[in-house]
């Protein structure tokens, strides 16, 4: 199974399996990982999952589309930087093997 | 307005044709009467409509996963067309605000004000709120009767609100005046304003009293203050009056009133729900779930309302467009298909953050975390200091199909 490293804003790091076809969201909340909330469940109508993708991966995640759904969201959370996601829109698949996300300083 | 002797809300919710529900009635918030009425709409009519009240036609979304769905799609579920309460502003007096726009503008305006509660200035505020609320707590009587209301929700919201915008402090009544005239049902007998003119009236004195504020403001080096920033913003610093009065009354009812009845209504829930009282004073580490599982208890705000921009299907009901559509918020948040046992509070709940008293999508509260850190530093201070608070007597409820709130609420801290 794909494994993904989540890194806790003061810098604690978890490193868990996540399944393919979930998202990167469900692997940290499914996990216990603190630091992402997820208050909708992963409707993209919260911003509470927001991480941000470490540089070698962004190639493979992707940035939000332009006036997406995630976009929009993601404009109204604080702390957001280019390499922002919603980690509840990034698919969990077999090429993700090892992704790296760091977590913001708060939840918005 | 008081429902009469002998009446029983779960034998008329049972047996009234569902064409007559029409739950924009305030009485069943101020009698607290909705639960079984909302129950039979999500089992029977999820997406229902309602063919005459107060307020003219509309639809109701009553279960959890169906508000979702509207929440997401602003894209057809407008908020600027006809605003957020199923009470429409008269056309004259309509009053703007960001949460009444859609993109682009809501964005532009929500972004000058968001930076507020950021997590940082979050951090910078958590030792001020906290010495505050030390004070108004430890004068409370002990042993005798008061009222939590006026002695601690409304006395802490206000002061917060206070510093929110940077205004006089020795003042800071006149911001629970305004706000309690912004969402007051002009038809209740004890309202602080008995018509929308006299409503308008009211806010505008409270506009002129910002502007000279605001006025001032602007000439200042920018700041880390609502109206400074309002004043700096380029999205709003040439706001028209009607929209300057829109958007400070937003703040202000945003920024204090839901706050404030969470703080009455979780006091109340734990006294219904003394076992779980109990848990959080055996076990101090739970206050943060509690307060997520209070915010969701209390549901502060009542209902949201869209209006359709094109026909559009939820839970199998065609909504035609330009309907009026309200989501009922105290309901989702009682759905059992998305929360389990959601009659009870449970401080330990599982996931208590997946509730919908915030809203989702776009218009979520801008203020959410605020309310969280008033509330759970809140409840670290009482459990630190006080036995079990009891509830004395009946909580007197707002007369509002919108905010859902309370007017005072006897209390007593044993001896």
């Amino acid at each position: 199974m794909p494994k993904v490293t989540y890194i806790e804003y003061k810098g604690t790091e978890h490193t868990v399996d996540v399944p393919v076809g979930t998202s990167v969201m469900r692997g940290a909340v499914d996990n216990n990982i603190p630091g992402i909330d997820a208050d909708c469940g992963g409707e993209c109508a919260c911003a509470t999952c927001h991480v941000y993708v470490d540089k070698a991966w962004l190639d493979r995640t992707g940035l939000p589309l332009q006036g997406s759904q995630e976009a929009s969201m993601l404009s109204f959370a604080a702390v957001t930087q280019p390499d922002s996601r919603l980690s509840c829109q990034i698919g969990m698949t077999e090429e993700l093997d090892g992704l790296v996300v760091r977590m913001p300083e708060g939840q918005h | 307005m008081n429902a009469p002797v002998g009446f029983d809300p779960i034998t008329d919710a049972a047996r009234r044709p569902l064409s007559s529900f029409d739950m924009s009635d305030p009485a069943y918030y101020q009698d607290d009467t909705w639960y079984p009425y909302f129950a039979r709409l999500r089992r029977e009519a999820p997406v229902h409509f309602t063919a005459e009240s107060a307020y003219g036609p509309y639809w109701s979304v009553s279960r959890y996963k169906d508000i979702m769905q509207c929440e997401v799609n602003h894209a057809v579920f407008s908020n600027e067309i006809g605003g957020i309460q199923v009470e429409d502003q008269p056309k004259d007096m309509q009053r703007p605000s960001f949460i009444r726009m859609d993109p682009p503008k809501h964005d532009e305006q929500r972004k000058v004000v968001s930076p507020i509660v950021a997590p940082a200035n979050l951090a910078n505020m958590e030792p001020l709120i906290r010495q505050r609320t030390q004070r108004v707590l430890d004068a409370l009587p002990r042993g005798e009767t008061f009222d939590w209301v006026e002695r601690v929700s409304i006395e802490l919201t206000t002061m917060m609100l206070a510093t929110l915008f940077d205004f006089p402090f020795e003042e800071r009544g006149k911001l629970t005046y305004w706000s309690d005239v912004a969402i007051a049902n002009v038809n209740a007998p004890d309202a602080p304003v008995h018509s929308e003119e006299e409503r308008f009236a009211e806010l505008k004195i409270m506009a002129e009293y910002m502007a000279r504020l605001f006025a001032e403001r602007r000439e200042q080096e920018p700041k880390f203050d609502l109206l400074s920033m309002l004043a700096h913003g380029s999205a709003t610093r040439d706001m028209p009056l009607r929209e300057f009065m829109g958007n400070l009354a937003l703040l202000i009812v945003g920024g204090n009133d839901t706050t404030r009845n969470s703080m009455t209504g979780g006091l109340l829930a734990l006294n219904q729900f003394p076992d779980e009282y109990r848990k959080l004073m055996d076990n101090h580490g739970l206050v943060e779930s509690a307060v997520s599982e209070i915010i969701r208890f209390v549901t502060p705000v009542i209902h949201m309302r869209r209006t359709t921009t094109q026909d559009i299907e939820v839970a199998g009901q065609q909504i035609p467009a330009g309907a009026k559509v309200v989501m009922w918020y105290v309901s989702g948040n009682r759905d059992e298909e998305a929360i389990e046992q959601p009659n009870r509070l449970i401080v330990d709940r599982k996931r208590p953050r997946q509730h919908l008293s915030f809203g989702f999508g776009i218009h979520r509260c801008v203020g959410n975390r605020l309310a969280e850190l008033q509330l759970r530093i809140l409840w670290e201070e009482i459990l630190q200091r006080f036995p079990m608070i009891e509830v004395m007597g009946p909580a007197k409820r707002t007369y509002s199909n919108f905010i859902h709130g309370f007017r005072s609420m006897p209390v007593r801290i044993p001896a």
